[in-house]
């Protein structure tokens, strides 16, 4: 059952305040995820502030990178629901976890950041992890 | 049950310092608190998943993946490399640990293979 979405909102705006898309429905999710050309982040939202409480502002200082993905997108989980599952199935491969980020480029999941990747460390050390997945698989050459 | 303790949820929403910007539903839990942790059991299994806190039942996880031996992953070391690099595949949502029961208690990320 979700939480009061009134609750949630500022946890929707954090992310489209940095400029990532965000996916309600499954529609969204599909034609957001049909283009498979280039790069894809795809950021699963939480309500945890045990994780997502330093994963937002993570994500936040990695996309000041000057590499960053073409796709930005996000899903809320415990919230948007089906959207959510029909994400997760573009990286079926990786057990579902909330908050997470999923890299993938032309389709393929080349990083993924789990949970336990995420809890307890600083959002500079999340940033890092993932300017270090941008600079690897995000350059013009490596796509 | 309560929602909130699954993946997507949680109602460990807590303050999380200078850095962070959670929200304040209850504070004060265990240092360990919300974190993905190896259980060793004195048996000789673990489990790996969520601490949410010790109860007078014993310790208390959330979507914890389980490992016992003979199992058709050979050994913990292999298990735990799995959990660590494809995440952790809930076999219980939860589960409660008694405390005789407990060897060691790590953190997933920390994990030095039962030494």
């Amino acid at each position: 059952m979700p939480y009061d979405p009134r609750m949630v909102q500022p946890m929707r705006e954090e992310m489209t305040r940095m400029g990532v898309r965000e996916l309600q429905t499954v529609p969204d999710v599909d034609a957001a995820m049909s283009d498979t050309q280039g790069t894809t982040l795809v950021f699963i939202n939480s309500v945890c502030g045990c994780a997502a409480g330093t994963a937002r502002p993570g994500l936040s200082l990695a996309l000041k990178h000057a590499t960053r993905p073409r796709n930005i997108l996000t899903v809320f989980a415990g919230q948007d629901v089906d959207a959510t599952a029909r994400a997760r199935q573009f990286f079926s491969d990786y057990a579902p976890s909330s908050p997470s980020v999923a890299l993938l480029r032309d389709g393929e999941v080349v990083h993924f950041v789990h949970r336990h990747m995420i809890e307890g460390r600083s959002p500079q050390q999340i940033a890092a992890d993932l300017t270090a997945a941008f600079d690897q698989h995000c350059t013009p050459s490596a796509v | 049950m309560s929602p909130a303790h699954s993946h997507d949820h949680g109602d460990h929403v807590h303050e999380t310092g200078p850095h962070g910007t959670g929200h304040v539903f209850h504070p004060g839990h265990a240092d360990l608190h919300g974190i993905t942790v190896v259980v060793e059991l004195q048996a000789g299994g673990l489990y790996v998943g969520r601490y949410h806190e010790e109860t007078p039942s014993g310790l208390l996880l959330h979507d914890a993946a389980q490992w016992t031996p003979g199992s058709a992953v050979a050994t913990p070391a292999e298990f735990v490399a799995r959990m660590l690099k494809f995440g952790v595949r809930a076999d219980h949502r939860h589960v409660v640990v008694p405390g005789a029961d407990v060897r060691q208690v790590s953190r997933l990320v920390e994990w030095s293979g039962g030494k």
